[in-house]
């Protein structure tokens, strides 16, 4: 009896501290915050607005806020993955805005002139990928800091969106195309195709960040670009690459959010989006100073901003609130993900109860 | 300065230091780097607490606690980057710390006339209104120095004030220090230039490990027993020389330079690795150790001479080039150049393996895992677990990360600028029976150190470097501490 009781003890102790540690390591989890604020927006949510959880069938597709939010989130996450790897860097990506602007002119130019639609499509990809390769050449070849860098085409973009407009002289040329509007607008049986175009696109940058060793190479390069070019890494390349494939993002968002207007408006297609990126990224743990790249959670970031945008107009709040009110839930996330912040408060919660 | 003794944590920052200064006169502190001038200077200017000892100015002790209050003492210091603001004028930089004010607004006539006195003490006639980052560094340095300058200054510090100054402008710096000397001020001059020292100290102070090793007056000090003081000998291991050493490799050398050089980096010089070869670069701090280095790797671009590998010519301008041939690199300042503290231990070890094969070869987890195990295990790093971020491991586990990614690469030459740099004694004797192991294997070695003793033991040949020179080259028994110093001194 002594000795299964001496055995016994220990392991119960050690299964209570076994827990301890675990809970305290789900806590230091970077994911924890983000999602618990995503869990409660949602919650209040569903109080607020009866048959937030409802999703139902009509037309022969899904239907309900909680789609909406998915469909609506597709354009702003899709740069800010983009955003997520440029930043993972040590740089930033100011013009993705702009990129969409410029991909919508052309997209309406070359359906005026009256080019294939998945000649376009192409066309369009490899416009946001020029627009990359632009910030590139000047981050990585000439070395301009990347904020001015990408200010540059952010400035410039929307001008050279409505210069594209006067080639053929349409003012907010609006045009019909089965194909990009099929892949903007329309479903696959039940689920809209922007879902599936963007799962498929996370994959693709999911496969290229984390099943290559480009991801390392980006994240070594942002942590410590003297160390990486020690390392033999060719830091020029990395960086390179990085604003390609911020341009892709923005290439395809710029396709989706032109064929849901029908139309070319480089003046304010996609205003502010950038900052909108950048927050999701933050939002979703990533740091400014470079250094690491989480694909995942910063989808869970552009999510949560865009729960927040739609609750907004369902709340009934007039619209003047929007942004005070977004400000502030994005500062109360942030201040959750603050380590400062978080002790200040158990130690203030301990002398309190003390 | 009495018995001054400071602790950092994990580092005896100085031991019992004691530091006399006499008016009119220039005492030189010399020490190699982490010697603990700084820390002994810091100390002095009430930057940094002393744990033990005292302070006295005149006979008296004194207690400081802020840089203000050691001024108001008459203690000043020009730090070696100076800390002036070169987009601002230069009274606006002379008179940064307290504005004459006239009616609360600050009067720039009176702020000009302040600092046209200032620089009259230093005799320096120029126009203040320009910005100071329109004059040449050693106006620069002039301007830092009246700034620091007050009436009542009794003892002035200068941190290494000549370090990017040319001859003339030198010469220039010295004549006010001799004039300051003349107006009964004592003065600190820090310094890596030995023949400096001789030109105008009078008394001379060596620290080496937090310690003071010797104090002397500058004609009773010959060159070749400062030399001898500063690069010591750390008696605790001497290692002896292992005999494998009498066989020296004579294959094809895996990596020659020949005429390899750049304009003010480092002069062109030959230097060949072979195979089963530990090659020792010696030479004081700044005599172009790391250049050498950097330059073999193509961290420097050379703009002379060439460099053969495995006996081809090889024209590889990028590390990553090197890397591929098969050269790796563990840079000296590991924080900076060598780390990736965000990462983890086992993503820092394989990125030297992972750059070599391509970011389009991902190495597997499990291979990564293997590797970084495998790695931990033969260098003892202390680490929990492979996936502890590296920046929270110590000095010497953090220099053994990026010794793991290097070796990780499966280089044929491996060059290490000063692999036991900042590390402690245990992990120090670690180092180097390992570079030894791997000499054993067959690798080509450069080890750059500004330990003597740790070259001596390590090196086959042994290459001495003086003022961005390769000076001498030596090999087998030749290679002791008594030549190297006598190289390194030009005697």
């Amino acid at each position: 009896m002594t000795t299964e009781e001496s055995t016994v003890q220990p392991t119960a102790g050690g299964e209570t501290r076994n827990l301890a540690v675990r809970l305290r390591t789900i806590a230091g989890h970077r994911a924890v915050w983000p999602l618990l604020a995503l869990a409660v927006l949602l919650i209040a949510d569903g109080f607020v607005a009866p048959g937030f959880f409802t999703i139902r069938i009509q037309e022969g597709r899904l239907f309900g806020t909680l789609i909406d939010i998915l469909y609506r989130a597709v354009p702003p996450a899709l740069l800010a993955l983009g955003m997520s790897v440029v930043i993972g860097t040590k740089g930033i990506d100011l013009s993705v805005g702009s990129v969409i602007a410029v991909v919508g002119a052309t997209i309406a130019w070359r359906i005026h002139e009256g080019d294939p639609h998945l000649v376009i499509l192409i066309i369009a990809i490899a416009v946001g990928l020029l627009c990359g390769a632009w910030n590139g050449f000047l981050v990585a070849v000439l070395d301009i800091q990347p904020i001015i860098a990408t200010l540059i085409l952010m400035v410039s973009g929307r001008g050279i969106g409505l210069m594209i407009n006067l080639i053929y002289g349409g003012t907010n040329p609006s045009f019909e195309s089965p194909l990009l509007q099929g892949l903007s607008v329309g479903h696959i049986s039940l689920i809209p195709t922007r879902l599936i175009l963007f799962a498929a696109i996370f994959l693709v940058l999911w496969l290229l960040i984390r099943r290559t060793a480009l991801g390392l190479f980006l994240e070594s390069v942002g942590g410590n670009a003297a160390a990486a070019n020690h390392a033999g890494i060719n830091t020029r390349l990395i960086k390179y690459s990085a604003y390609l494939i911020s341009g892709f993002c923005a290439g395809w968002a710029g396709v989706i959010l032109t064929a849901d207007t029908h139309t070319s408006d480089p003046v304010s297609v996609a205003l502010f989006s950038e900052l909108d990126a950048i927050l999701a990224v933050v939002i979703g743990g990533g740091s400014l100073a470079g250094g690491r790249i989480y694909l995942g959670m910063t989808l869970i970031g552009a999510l949560i901003i865009q729960t927040l945008t739609t609750s907004i107009l369902m709340s009934g709040l007039p619209p003047e609130y929007n942004l005070l009110v977004k400000a502030v839930v994005v500062l109360f996330v942030l201040l959750l993900q603050s380590n400062n912040f978080r002790n200040a408060v158990v130690s203030l919660v301990r002398r309190t109860s003390r | 300065m009495l018995g001054i003794s400071k602790t950092f944590p994990g580092v005896r920052a100085l031991e019992k230091v004691d530091l006399k200064l006499n008016a009119g006169e220039v005492h030189a502190l010399l020490g190699e780097n982490g010697a603990g001038k700084s820390t002994l200077i810091k100390i002095m200017t009430g930057a940094l607490h002393a744990d033990e000892g005292e302070m006295r100015l005149d006979g008296r002790p004194i207690v400081v606690n802020t840089t203000a209050e050691t001024q108001a003492l008459g203690i000043s210091t020009v730090y070696q980057e100076v800390n002036l603001i070169p987009t601002l004028t230069v009274t606006k930089n002379l008179t940064l710390e307290r504005q004459l004010r006239r009616f609360g607004l600050i009067s720039w006539r009176g702020a000009r006339q302040v600092a046209r006195q200032r620089l009259k003490r230093l005799n320096l006639d120029i126009d203040v209104e320009r910005p100071l980052g329109s004059y040449s560094v050693a106006i620069q340095q002039l301007v830092a120095i009246a700034r620091a300058l007050e009436e009542n200054t009794r003892v002035l510090v200068l941190d290494e004030p000549t370090a990017s100054l040319d001859a003339n402008e030198t010469e220039l710096l010295f004549h006010i220090v001799r004039d300051l000397k003349a107006h009964g001020i004592a003065i600190v001059f820090i310094t890596h230039f030995i023949d400096q020292v001789y030109q105008i100290a009078d008394r001379i102070s060596v620290l080496r490990n937090g310690r003071l090793v010797g104090e002397a007056l500058t004609a009773e000090l010959p060159r070749l027993k400062l030399i001898s003081l500063m690069l010591g000998r750390e008696l605790a291991h001497v290692e002896t020389r292992p005999t494998t050493h009498a066989a020296v490799a004579t294959g094809e050398p895996e990596l020659a330079a020949e005429g390899l050089g750049r304009r003010r980096t480092m002069e062109p010089f030959d230097l060949s690795l072979r195979a089963g070869e530990v090659v020792g670069l010696a030479g004081l701090l700044g005599s172009g150790r790391t250049e050498t280095a950097k330059l073999l790797f193509g961290a420097i671009r050379p703009d002379s001479g060439h460099l053969k590998f495995e006996g081809r010519p090889v024209a590889h301008n990028s590390p990553g080039h090197a890397l591929h041939a098969g050269i790796a690199f563990c840079p000296e300042d590991r924080k900076a150049e060598g780390l990736f503290s965000e990462l983890s231990v086992r993503e820092n070890i394989i990125l030297g393996l992972q750059t070599k094969r391509g970011w389009l070869h991902r190495l597997p987890h499990d291979e990564q895992r293997r590797l970084a195990e495998e790695m931990i295990k033969a260098l003892d790093i202390a680490t929990p677990d492979a996936d502890k971020p590296v920046g929270q491991l110590s000095g010497g586990n953090q220099q053994k990360v990026v010794l793991a990614r290097a070796l990780g690469s499966q280089p044929k030459v491996l060059l290490l600028d000063e692999p036991t740099r900042g590390i402690d004694v245990g992990a120090h004797a670690e180092v180097v029976t390992l570079i030894r192991r791997l000499c054993e294997q067959g690798l080509a070695l450069l080890v750059a150190s500004s330990e003597l003793d740790e070259l001596v033991a390590v090196s086959d040949r042994l290459a001495v470097l003086r003022d961005r020179r390769k000076v001498a080259e030596m090999a087998g028994d030749d290679i002791t501490r008594e030549n190297i110093i006598h190289t390194i001194a030009g005697t």
